[in-house]
């Protein structure tokens, strides 16, 4: 891919967009859940994760320094300026794929935003460690229903292994390694997610062992949301939606 | 209010004579403001009056999470979006706590589901309203809500103990999320361009009569109305409550610079309250015999989520027998 020319924006990007990609997913369980408890608890994972949005694509904006707001990036920009990873976008399917994805994500989340309250960059140190509390939470409730349904009735194991089966080659994107992950690195500003890989297949092997669920052993790995290359087809549709009302009323305020 | 046409006895209310003396002692706790507990003494007919209000009200504020979930992932802005996720993450809880203190009176959170499910119960005619437009999410705030607030406030007196505290918790949520809709109000009638107005005042010509319609109709006609309110589960006339909430909103919709879409109303110096015209109440009927806009579609996106879920809940239910006969072979 092309060098970026502002790192640190790309950097907060992707930091942002994970948060309000998955968050919008979350959103859609709105009234649906399994169980009100489930209702509750996905609003309030949802909740946070918009609350992370606010906060990174705040500072995205301010670092860009075009005068666009958080608001402006995540309304008003299109699929390709997009820098979630893949596996965020990919639709809910069911309660398992849900939970799934948010284990494999919180799993990364929780020591990746541990690492990042040593930032250089002392608003990146503050988000993250802001965050890291509610990512701890989340770890905690989705390893927990991981391990709940993996082990449950066949069905429900059934469920969680094809959803596992469905994400495992999206969540290789996590560790991605490019000039801009590089350039953080060099900067002090955040390890390199390659660096991560390791204790993270380690705590997650161990929860799915847990779960008895058998970890893929394909180590394909799909790529193109991070650096906004080829995002799927389903993020088009996703901001379709989120978008609606922000690009039928240019300029309004809400 | 979030429990319409709660039926009753049926039968007029009897005289402290006419009473057993168990159903006069406890009626006599009552008029003396006691709060009724859970294990103590009360007549049948109150707890499965209290146990249809209480899961009706319950079942609201589940159901009443769909028309606003609609509008969730179309939010125009990340502080609207964290709002309404808010609000909606709210009305579970209170669907939560109002189950809970359905379930002292020996009835189940899956017992009432199901009675929801089979049509057995209702819940408010409002939610079978559908939300067109970002408007309807400040409508539905401003109008709504504010017109729960108007009976769940007396509500935090009721004879029931564990239903005057649960809505002790729900009443300042309430007045918060009716701030909130008011501020999209606000921002979309006051502040907002030509367009914005347009569909707030589109907004309030839909949810107008239905709001009206959430008090249930006038009281001179109802025999539920009397039990319930000598059983202190009701405190107020649902004619008392609409022309509070007529007489509260009429001017905030002035200062929003939004009409009433009612040629009739009208501030009447004589009895210190606005005149208004009656919603059209073959339509209240209509919607509560399942004719409304939305009611099949609602029913239908709660029974699928539930039967959706049902591996869910097996899923745990199995995992916590295991992990409990692991723990008992242990020790």
């Amino acid at each position: 891919m092309t060098e970026s020319p502002n790192p640190l924006f790309e950097f907060l990007l992707r930091q942002g967009d994970n948060a309000l990609v998955l968050g919008h997913r979350t959103s859609e369980w709105c009234g649906v859940g399994p169980a009100l408890e489930e209702d509750i608890a996905l609003a309030n994972t949802a909740l946070d994760l918009i609350g992370q949005t606010q906060l990174w694509l705040g500072y995205a904006a301010e670092v860009e320094g075009k005068n666009r707001s958080a608001n402006d990036l995540a309304f008003m920009r299109d699929a390709y300026d997009f820098r979630n990873i893949l596996m965020l976008e990919v639709p809910n399917e069911d309660f398992g794929r849900t939970m799934v994805r948010q284990f494999l994500f919180d799993a990364f989340q929780v020591p990746w935003l541990s690492a990042l309250r040593q930032s250089s960059d002392q608003r990146v140190s503050e988000i993250a460690s802001k965050s890291v509390k509610e990512a701890q939470y989340h770890l905690e409730r989705s390893a927990e229903t991981v391990i709940a349904l993996g082990d449950g009735t066949p069905e429900s194991h059934a469920r969680m292994q094809a959803a596992l089966n469905y994400l495992w080659p999206y969540s290789g994107e996590m560790f991605g390694n490019d000039s801009t992950d590089q350039a953080m690195h060099e900067q002090g500003i955040a390890p390199l997610p390659q660096s991560l890989h390791k204790p993270w297949m380690q705590s997650v092997s161990n929860t799915l062992a847990q779960a008895c669920l058998a970890v893929p052993e394909d180590p394909f790995a799909h790529s193109g949301g991070r650096t906004g290359f080829r995002h799927t087809e389903h993020l088009g549709h996703m901001l379709s939606t989120m978008q609606v009302l922000q690009r039928s009323y240019p300029g309004a305020s809400w | 209010m979030y429990s319409q046409m709660v039926k009753s006895t049926g039968k007029a209310v009897p005289t402290l004579a006419e009473l057993s003396p168990e159903d006069r002692a406890f009626q006599k706790r009552i008029d003396r403001g006691e709060k009724i507990e859970p294990k103590e003494y009360m007549p049948d007919a109150y707890r499965k009056n209290l146990i249809r209000q209480i899961g009706q009200h319950a079942h609201s504020e589940i159901v009443g999470q769909l028309p606003e979930g609609n509008w969730i992932t179309r939010a125009p802005t990340l502080e609207r979006k964290a709002n309404l996720l808010a609000k909606v993450q709210d009305e579970a809880g209170h669907g939560l706590y109002l189950y809970c203190a359905a379930e002292t009176l020996g009835v189940s959170r899956d017992e009432l589901y199901q009675m929801l499910h089979d049509g057995q119960m209702k819940y408010s005619s409002i939610f079978n309203y559908p939300t067109l437009t970002w408007a309807d999410m400040g409508a539905v705030g401003w109008l709504v809500d504010g017109a729960a607030i108007m009976n769940q406030v007396p509500l935090q007196r009721t004879s029931y103990g564990p239903y005057a505290r649960a809505m002790v918790r729900i009443c300042k949520e309430e007045s918060f999320h009716q701030r909130q809709g008011f501020h999209i109000m606000i921002a979309m009638a006051k502040n907002g361009t030509p367009e914005q107005f347009r569909m707030a005042q589109d907004a309030l010509n839909r949810f107008w009569y239905p709001s009206l319609m959430m008090f249930g109709p006038s009281d001179k006609d109802s025999v539920h109305s009397a039990q319930s309110m000598a059983w202190k589960i009701k405190m107020n006339t649902n004619d008392e409550l609409r022309q509070k909430f007529v007489d509260e909103t009429a001017p905030q919709a002035e200062f929003l610079g939004l009409t009433i879409p009612d040629e009739k109303l009208k501030w009447n110096e004589a009895t210190g309250h606005y005149d208004f015209s009656e919603p059209d109440w073959n339509e209240f009927y209509d919607v509560l015999n399942g004719n409304g806009p939305c009611n099949t579609e609602r029913l239908d996106t709660r029974k699928k989520a539930w039967a959706d879920g049902a591996w869910v809940r097996e899923g745990m239910m199995a995992h916590a027998e295991k992990k409990a006969l692991k723990a008992a072979k242990a020790g």
